[in-house]
């Protein structure tokens, strides 16, 4: 049984929290006392029926508004699978928690209420999806008992974002009529919309292929830590601590290291001090050469006749998160990339995109928050990067202010 | 290797499906390494409970055939189980680890703190001030815990590199953005950050992997005979550390514990499972989650996790 995580976008008011509260409860992992608090807070709020929503608002002031604030996680299986599900909030000021719930996702589940069909937020929950590469999108048209359950309305919802999902970088797109308050087409099919002939929300969920969707072909690992006992019998011990983040590694293998191009060959790969055969993608192992050559961390380890780009001009789309500070052309900042840290400055703001219209809007002096763009970076030292999209793990960055320290952007590297 | 987990939840799996076990454990791994790779001076907070047992048995995979590179710490309220005491100290020794050990009861008379009074009075809260001044004793800039996201419905918003101010908050409307595994732990001097491995992990998860990698636990997980105290329903153990209240009955039954927490907060549930296989399988068809069952400093207000990590609790 495997893990897979998914996130759910939707403006305020289509329904997220309760259709997470719907899946949680129809696949009976409530659990009495949660059901219990749940039923306890619905009723001091709003007379009437239990509020599944209610499961996922942990905060304090998101349970006085009503709304969800941040990036909220809840853990469910079923016999199928264990799924990791990622609230990301529909208000708008809040996109950078999309992004940062988006990150981590293999599937997206974008909510619309069937009134309304496509709006606003739709593309830009879309566009997100799409650039930060989320290889699975369900597209579930919310509230279908508040248009009669009519399979025309659906039709015409589904034409739309069609459309809309073809402009973009969608490679996997499923379109499901529900209603999360009533449980149509959650878990069970629904009997309100026999027109309706395809799976339901959990059969995707439990059957999507994820693991097809690693990289299992381009041989990276970010050296994070060099483990050197230096006791007397590991005297002349040197392990490099990394987790594999494409590709596979296996004894014998011809490996170059970046950035300072040496080469070598695997000597050994252990895992919790033991030697096993084979590292896959996502693996935390210990690697070991045969030569005696000079890593730390930051360094990579990569396939040799399979290099990464080294470079320290990078070209990225970015998500600037800040909203005290914009970012500008000139301003300084900290890239880390898996685990190397650099200093690198904006060299340029190419074109900043609308996010609802898509369209690419040049002549921008300044990001503010949620802003996206396409930015000229120049790094202190170079950087070994895949691009993004080809690469998640490795074509992945942040920008952190150097005197702050808070995490300011995310960088998807072209 | 992940057979018993297969067979506790009546689950089987192809065998080419990546299983989720392996999968939380090279996170928290990674976790664990980015800590040892961008902290100084890291430690790892361990109280003889499971979460942290587990913990101290991923930083033992994360850095093989090294030691652990940080101490192990212990905030001790002097109302722990004797039982999670000895095994703390014996598989610190066992592992060649350093153990750090404070004790509340020295904060309470160094700094003339009040204790809570009454029935329910726990000391609970008190282990902030002393977590903190331990923090500035040793100079630590991350500590590593084992909360989990499930537990709690505030602990599901914290981020696995949790910032803390130089006051040791959390601010919940201003934690940073946590984006792929690029964790950011760069901080200024005074402040730290809390770091969760297991975030991603539940409950189950923890018994499950604990069976698969043989861990051995302290006694009290598993069922004995004990006199307890039932108060509201629950199941306290009898100590003299608990205030008396005159509706408190003096019992004895069959018990184990689910968590090990300060025994004045920490509740018994009826139980005979003996095994490990035995308590998996009462834990997955339990209808009850773990902090509803066990936890009385959770039940107070709606808010009482938020409000104690807003102070600097973990």
């Amino acid at each position: 049984m495997d893990l897979l995580r998914f996130i759910t976008a939707g403006s305020v008011d289509d329904g997220k929290s309760t259709l997470i509260g719907r899946l949680l409860y129809d696949t009976k992992n409530i659990l009495a006392d949660q059901m219990e608090a749940i039923e306890r807070a619905s009723k001091t709020r709003n007379a009437g029926e239990i509020d599944l929503a209610l499961l996922t608002d942990g905060l304090r002031s998101e349970r006085e508004q009503g709304i969800t604030i941040d990036v909220a996680y809840k853990y469910f299986q079923t016999p199928n699978r264990k799924f990791i599900s990622i609230d990301a909030p529909g208000h708008i000021q809040y996109t950078r928690n999309m992004v940062t719930g988006a990150s981590n996702a293999d599937l997206a589940i974008i909510l619309v209420d069937a009134r309304h069909g496509v709006v606003e937020q739709t593309r830009r929950h879309s566009l997100i999806a799409s650039m930060l590469g989320i290889p699975h999108v369900i597209m579930a048209i919310n509230k279908m008992d508040l248009v009669g359950n009519s399979e025309d309305r659906f039709l015409e919802i589904a034409k739309n974002y069609t459309e809309l999902a073809e402009k973009l970088n969608i490679k996997d797109l499923t379109i499901i009529p529900v209603s999360a308050l009533n449980g149509d087409n959650i878990v069970d099919k629904s009997e309100s919309m026999s027109w309706y002939t395809g799976e339901t929300l959990l059969s995707v969920l439990e059957t999507v292929n994820v693991l097809k969707d690693q990289n299992q072909e381009d041989g990276r690992f970010a050296v994070q830590y060099v483990i050197r006992p230096q006791t007397e019998e590991l005297h002349d011990y040197r392990g490099y601590a990394g987790r594999v983040q494409s590709g596979t590694f296996k004894k014998g293998d011809l490996v170059k290291i970046l950035p300072s191009e040496q080469e070598s060959k695997i000597a050994k790969i252990e895992f919790g001090g033991n030697e096993i055969e084979e590292a896959s993608v996502l693996q935390s192992v210990t690697i070991l050469l045969e030569d005696d050559i000079d890593i730390s961390r930051g360094d990579s380890i990569v396939s040799l006749n399979n290099s990464p780009i080294v470079s320290q001009d990078i070209e990225a789309l970015v998500c600037w998160m800040d909203d005290r500070k914009t970012l500008k052309p000139g301003s300084k900042y900290v890239l880390q990339h898996g685990t190397a840290r650099s200093r690198c400055s904006v060299r340029d703001i190419e074109y900043q995109i609308d996010i609802n219209s898509y369209e690419k809007l040049d002549e921008v002096e300044s990001l503010k928050l949620n802003d996206v763009a396409r930015i000229i970076l120049r790094t202190a030292n170079p950087i070994a990067y895949d691009p993004y999209q080809k690469n998640r793990a490795n074509g992945a960055a942040i920008l952190i202010d150097e005197t702050s320290n808070v995490t300011v952007g995310a960088c998807m590297i072209e | 290797m992940s057979i018993s987990v297969k067979e506790a939840s009546g689950i089987t799996t192809d065998r080419s499906t990546p299983d989720y076990l392996d999968q939380l454990e090279a996170e928290a791994i990674y976790i664990m390494r980015e800590v040892a790779g961008q902290f100084e001076r890291p430690a790892l907070l361990f109280s003889g409970g499971k979460d942290s047992i587990t913990l101290v048995h991923l930083a033992q995979k994360a850095f093989a055939p090294g030691k652990i590179p940080f101490p192990l710490v212990h905030v001790d309220t002097g109302h722990n189980f004797i039982e999670a005491i000895e095994y703390r100290d014996e598989l610190a020794e066992k592992i060649g680890a350093k153990l750090v050990v404070r004790y509340v009861e020295d904060t309470i008379k160094a700094k003339g703190l009040k204790e809570q009074t009454g029935k329910n009075a726990s000391r609970n809260w008190l282990q902030t001030f002393t977590l903190l001044d331990t923090i500035e004793e040793f100079e630590f800039d991350a500590c590593i815990g084992g909360a989990r996201r499930d537990e709690e419905k505030a602990r599901a918003k914290e981020r696995i590199f949790s910032f803390r101010d130089e006051f040791g908050q959390w601010d919940p409307k201003r934690q940073r953005p946590e984006l792929w595994n690029l964790f950011n732990g760069r901080i200024q001097k005074g402040e730290n950050v809390r770091v969760f491995p297991i975030s991603n992990w539940t409950e189950l998860d923890v018994w499950a992997y604990l069976k698969r990698e043989g861990i051995a636990l302290p006694s009290i997980y598993f069922a004995h005979e004990r006199e307890l105290i039932l108060r509201d329903g629950k199941l306290l153990n009898n100590t003299p550390v608990i205030a008396p209240d005159p509706e408190d009955q003096i019992v004895r039954r069959q018990v184990r514990f689910r968590t090990v927490g300060d025994m004045t907060c920490t509740a018994a549930v009826e139980s005979h499972a003996a095994t490990l296989d035995e308590v998996i399988a009462e834990i997955a068809i339990s209808r009850i989650s773990e902090r509803g069952e066990t936890r009385i400093d959770d039940q107070q207000t709606e808010a009482a996790m938020e409000d104690r990590k807003k102070g600097g609790y973990f």
